[in-house]
């Protein structure tokens, strides 16, 4: 399939995974993969902590208004990127605001009469950042709508809500927004989940527990799962021959402690690239969806020109998909 | 000992803080070992473990109860003992909650309530304060030499700090107050403002639930006292003498920012941290420290170059640069917290291949910690 094809299979993509395994790189990637194949973007983050804006380069913090991430190159006919951030407590405050009685007053907030609400009605953060993106889905209707989710844990109840929300609460507007957010997560054609994962024991172990609550509990569709950081492997690194032979072979003088250091590295790189290796097959095993790897980069933090590096792999790993 | 070492003193609270996923559980349960390899006797108040952890240190069956967890001491070297104990912080709120109520009839009034029952679950804030509540439980019963505490799993390091004000302020139910109380006259626009707020908030989500959190509020009236002295006792034992910050922090850009941020706040509350672990960290090889990793990394490229990266000798000279561009930027993004928390000692945990998750490995931590 070539990348355009899957990234026009489903208006919004919701990127869920543990903390720290690369959320946001992966949405950034996505988002930077959909402009090369022509396809305009929107990022919306949900805990923004300012790795897209970098990831971009872009020079400010990212907050609810929409900002152009990438302008895209009109002339290659690549797509633009633009981002937002969409936090919950913002949505429930705005939410209450549109079915309240207008501004909220400071007094009323400072009181706890937002924390009073979410806390009586737990998941109504969810549902409501969750109603947003449907706003914006429909708003933006030639658009991919790349959500940054929180990490997981926390990534099923936030995806899984708005269906228990249906169960206990019969009438109103609240259970009207939650089945709109259901009909969302269930349309294939509407929505995909993508799993982030690195190739680790805990985050392999979670990434088939959240992919079973996803379908089991939120009945969305999920899309191959993206393995991150995955060490590139070097086919022309030795495995027995130490470094002082191939130098001596070459004429090459090595300094003091230089042949260890170069051996000890390489049996790291192997180390971790059987490591990884096997935990790719465990979770092949565990999860039978078609796996994304992307490279671990070893270059300083992830920027523009890193960015691309991604989103170019990103494409070839989802063209190699059937 | 050195490193961490000088912090396992009887009497010490330990708490590891740091942002999610960096390694708090870890920490924590490895300076508890390390503890108890100092001849003390050590217990770790761990939240949410991964289960491989919580099956190593035996934390599978009752939480909130201390458990001793066997060492293997066959080693031969002195040994105190190691206890764990995983947080339940619904059931510690109920324990403070049955303690402070005026009756049984109110205790369990609460108990029942719905908004209740939500609290430990939704109210962010909850955890972190029932984490400290049990720290000084169990400082008060005296009964162990070191406590570490882990912190939760939260987004930001900070909530461990700010939770306890959070969670006071809510069971303060000034809202209540405003919904119900008798305005005076100058309250008396804020009130009505309040009551259209409830009256919408029912509209929108349910009379039912703005009755639980009325019939919360009411239940909890004349326990707020006892909780808010509760509270500053405990923020005097989190602020005093004998607790240390642990900052936990992995190379990342993200959560260096968040350490450096936590750690003006605490600085602002006349604390700083102890200690810094800095998590996760790629190997070092191979370095005297007379060269910059940045030097090394060039002259190993320009070797890999020359010699072409598709030959043995090139191959292990480009992989020999990547780890140490890898490690020099990590040490970058240290760098300036590594600065921020002197002259606390620092303590550089390599990624350990496998996970850290049987006894084992928890000593091999403790070792690096102490070192
Ligand atoms: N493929 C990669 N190679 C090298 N570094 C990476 C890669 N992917 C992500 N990173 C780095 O790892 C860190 C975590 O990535 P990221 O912020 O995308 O994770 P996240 O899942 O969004 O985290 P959080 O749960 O905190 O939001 C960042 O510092 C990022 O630059
Ligand atoms: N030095 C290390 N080397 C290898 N793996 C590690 C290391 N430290 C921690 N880990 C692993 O990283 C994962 C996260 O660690 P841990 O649970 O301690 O983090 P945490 O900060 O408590 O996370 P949370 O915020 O979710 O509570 C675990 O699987 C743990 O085994
Ligand atoms: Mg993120
Ligand atoms: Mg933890």
């Amino acid at each position: 399939m070539s990348a355009a094809a899957f990234l026009r299979q489903a208006r919004v993509v919701i990127v869920i995974g543990k903390g720290g395994v690369g959320k946001t790189t992966v949405s950034a990637a996505l988002a930077r993969a959909a402009s090369l194949a022509g396809i305009d973007s929107l990022v919306v983050e949900i805990e923004g902590k300012g790795g897209l804006a970098s990831a971009f380069e872009y020079p400010g913090e990212l907050d609810y208004r929409e900002t152009v991430l990438h302008p895209g190159d009109a002339s290659k006919g690549e797509g633009e990127v633009r981002g937002r951030t969409l936090r919950a407590d913002e949505a429930l405050v705005e939410y209450l605001e549109e079915h309240a009685m207008g501004r909220l007053s400071k007094r009323l907030l400072s009181a706890g009469a937002v924390d009073v609400v979410a806390t009586a009605v737990p998941g109504i953060k969810d549902i409501l950042v969750l109603g947003k993106v449907k706003q914006l889905e429909r708003e933006h209707p030639a658009e991919l709508i790349i959500l940054d989710a929180p990490a997981s844990g926390h990534a099923i109840s936030f995806l899984a809500g708005a269906g228990s929300l249906l169960d206990a609460v019969r009438a109103g507007p609240i259970r009207a927004q939650a089945q709109d957010v259901v009909d969302l997560l269930t349309d294939p054609n509407r929505s995909q989940v993508l799993i982030v994962t690195l190739a680790e024991e805990m985050p392999v172990n979670e990434a088939a527990e959240v992919a079973a609550a996803v379908e089991d509990q939120v009945g969305a569709h999920l899309g191959p799962v993206v393995v991150n950081a995955v060490y590139p492997k070097r086919e022309s690194l030795p495995r027995d021959t130490p470094a002082a032979a191939l130098a001596e072979q070459n004429s090459i003088h090595l300094r003091p402690g230089e042949a260890e250091a170069l051996d000890a590295a390489a049996k790291s790189r192997h180390g971790r690239n059987e490591l990884q290796e096997r935990h790719l097959r465990r979770l092949r095993e565990l999860l039978p969806l078609p796996q994304v790897e992307l490279p671990f980069l070893f270059t300083a933090s992830i920027g523009g020109r890193e960015l691309d590096r991604l989103a170019v792999s990103m494409a070839a790993a989802l063209e190699a998909l059937d | 000992m050195s490193g961490l070492g000088p912090l396992l003193q009887r009497g010490n609270m330990l708490v590891c803080c740091g942002s999610g996923g960096v390694g708090k559980t870890t920490i924590a349960a490895s300076l508890a070992v390390a503890g108890a390899r100092a001849g003390l006797r050590a217990c770790v108040v761990t939240i949410d473990p991964a289960r491989r952890l919580a099956d190593a240190l035996g934390l599978e069956t009752l939480p909130n109860v201390a458990h001793r967890v066997p060492l293997d001491l066959s080693d031969g070297l002195p040994s105190g003992e190691l206890w764990a104990l995983m947080l339940d912080p619904k059931s510690t709120f109920d324990a403070l909650v049955e303690r402070y109520a005026e009756s049984p009839d109110q205790a369990q009034r609460i108990l029942d309530n719905r908004l209740y029952r939500n609290i430990s679950g939704a109210l962010s804030g909850t955890q972190e304060y029932m984490a400290a509540e049990k720290l000084y439980e169990l400082a008060e019963e005296g009964r162990f030499d070191l406590l570490v505490v882990d912190t939760p799993p939260s987004r930001n390091a900070l909530d461990f700090l700010e939770a306890p004000a959070r969670l006071t302020r809510f069971l303060d139910n000034r809202l209540f107050r405003l919904v119900v109380a008798p305005a005076r006259s100058y309250l008396k626009a804020v009130s009505m403002a309040a009551q259209a707020f409830v009256r919408t908030v029912a509209k929108v989500v349910g009379a039912e639930v703005v009755d639980d959190a009325v019939a919360f509020f009411q239940a909890f009236e004349g326990m707020e006292e006892g909780f808010r002295d509760r509270a500053e006792r405990v923020d005097r034992l989190l602020g005093g003498d004998g607790t240390a910050f642990v900052l936990v922090a992995s190379a990342r850009k993200d959560t260096v920012a968040e350490a450096i941020y936590f750690t003006d706040r605490l600085v602002e509350m006349g604390k700083s941290p102890q200690a810094l672990v800095a998590n996760r960290l790629h190997p070092r090889f191979g370095r005297d420290g007379s060269e910059s990793l940045t030097d090394l990394a060039a002259s190993d490229r320009a070797r890999a170059d020359s010699l072409g990266e598709d030959t043995p000798l090139g191959a292990l000279y480009a992989n020999l640069a990547e780890f140490r561009q890898v490690a020099e930027r990590e040490d970058e993004v240290l760098a300036t917290l590594v600065e921020k928390v002197s002259p606390a000692p620092v303590c550089r945990v390599p990624y350990l291949e496998g996970d850290v998750s049987d006894l084992q490995s928890l000593e091999r931590v403790a070792q690096i910690l102490t070192a």
